[in-house]
């Protein structure tokens, strides 16, 4: 299950990263990009997933004294959960100057944006 | 057990894999943002999967829900002023 | 057309980097220390079943505080990008089709339930899967509901700076007696303990939780809003 995931998580970094730079409409590259933050967020939840083994919850199933035998890692968790709030900023932030962008043009092909292209 | 979680693992990861092809080659944007919110309700029920259900619950929520309407309120706005 | 093969070319030589990271991998079959840690002291030192929301709240509380804080900056960042292109006033609200009577009043009914619901997240956030942040955003998806009912309607600008201002300094005032009165910043033995396993337990995570949600809540609407105002402006 572990390999499914890291190799899922793996094929949507690349495929995110390539939509975002062949495409040419701002839009577009920030969905790509949001589709490469997904795949980050699988490649390190896997990391953190044992085989049969429970979420990090204790209760009656899972009881304090067996918990390090029964749970997976809760680290990667909080890491992704952290993550994925970050990243709904980032894309909020993104969106805001893409916005920006198409008053200034009224475009939001990149190839029209060429002041800093050398 | 095993197989048939095996089984649902590799389902849900092919059709993740599915809708981010579908969200890179589309034509149209509106797909691609959609397919792209799709991309991140398959992680959700991924996350579950793989036993980490805060995960799933804030990828579900965020990721899927606030992301997708956040695209769709700037798209409405440029599809605004375009017509202008 | 070379472009593309670059580019195809460079994904295709991270993708076999990925592909040897994936094929040797093997999960570990131990918990490495630090995990291992968290597991055998989650209840007698933070008091929470939750394993995860021990360690956001409390065990690495110090960056949720940063994020917390970049969360902040990016709403702020977006409200000043956004200001500066604002139609000037006058048409507010002009162009928009009225929403119909259904959508404002079920829009109206399950506003307050989504509210419940996300301050139902908040509050077991150390007992099941949840917590500040799944419950903030779950607040500001209601607030996204109303935003989208009922677009000509405004929210008060001030009512969110002043949720957004309150909880986040009284998550550092929480912060602070932690260090006062407990082990160290944001220690969350400020309260008593409790019973493992209860509502009221687990010491301060209730009551940092409810102030995340509150601050999650708060940013997430004011970037919405950000959004919204330039739609009609």
């Amino acid at each position: 299950m572990a390999q499914i995931a890291l190799a899922t998580g793996f094929v949507l970094i690349l495929a995110g990263l390539y939509g975002a730079l062949t495409n040419r409409d701002i839009l577009r590259m920030i969905v790509a990009f949001t589709i490469a933050d997904t795949g980050v967020n699988v490649v390190l939840v896997a990391v953190g997933y044992m085989p049969g083994r429970t979420a990090p919850i204790l209760d009656a199933a899972v009881p304090v004294a067996v918990a390090s035998q029964r749970i997976i890692d809760p680290v990667p968790q909080a890491l992704v959960l952290t993550a994925i709030v970050i990243g709904l900023g980032i894309t909020a932030l993104m969106l805001a100057y893409a916005y920006r962008l198409f008053r200034l043009r009224h475009s939001l092909d990149i190839s029209n944006f060429t002041e800093l292209k050398w | 057990m095993s197989t048939l979680m095996l089984g649902l693992g590799l389902v849900i990861a092919l059709a993740m894999v599915g809708a981010a092809v579908v969200a890179l080659v589309t034509r149209s944007t509106v797909t691609a943002v959609l397919a792209a919110g799709l991309v991140s309700l398959f992680a959700s029920v991924f996350f579950v999967v793989l036993a980490a259900p805060d995960v799933a619950m804030t990828e579900a929520a965020i990721g899927s829900g606030l992301t997708t309407f956040l695209f769709f309120f700037v798209m409405g706005r440029i599809r605004r002023e375009g017509e202008k | 057309m070379i472009r593309k093969v670059v580019i195809g070319l460079m994904v295709a030589l991270l993708g076999v980097a990925f592909w040897t990271l994936t094929s040797g991998y093997v999960p570990d079959a131990e918990l490495n220390r630090t995990a291992a840690y968290y597991a055998a002291n989650a209840e007698s030192e933070v008091g929470a079943p939750n394993i995860v929301t021990g360690i956001i709240v409390t065990w690495r509380g110090l960056d949720t505080l940063g994020e917390v804080t970049v969360l902040f900056l990016t709403s702020a960042i977006i409200a000043l990008v956004l200001s500066q292109s604002k139609t000037p006033k006058g048409a507010s609200g002009a162009g928009l089709l009225p929403s119909g009577e259904l959508l404002v009043t079920g829009a109206r009914m399950l506003a307050p339930l989504i509210a419940l619901f996300g301050a139902y997240v908040i509050m077991n956030g150390h007992l099941t899967p949840g917590g500040g942040f799944q419950g903030g955003a779950i607040l500001a998806s209601g607030v996204l509901l109303s935003l989208l009912a009922e677009p000509s309607r405004r929210f008060g600008h001030t009512v969110i700076a002043r949720i957004e201002s309150f909880s986040g300094t009284f998550y550092v005032l929480v912060g602070l007696a932690g260090m006062a009165y407990a082990g160290g910043f944001l220690d969350n033995g400020i309260l008593p303990l409790g019973r493992f396993g209860t509502m009221l337990s687990a010491g301060a995570i209730p009551l940092i939780s409810i102030l995340i949600g509150l601050k999650v809540g708060a940013e997430f609407s004011s970037i919405l809003e950000s959004l919204h105002e330039t739609e009609d402006a």
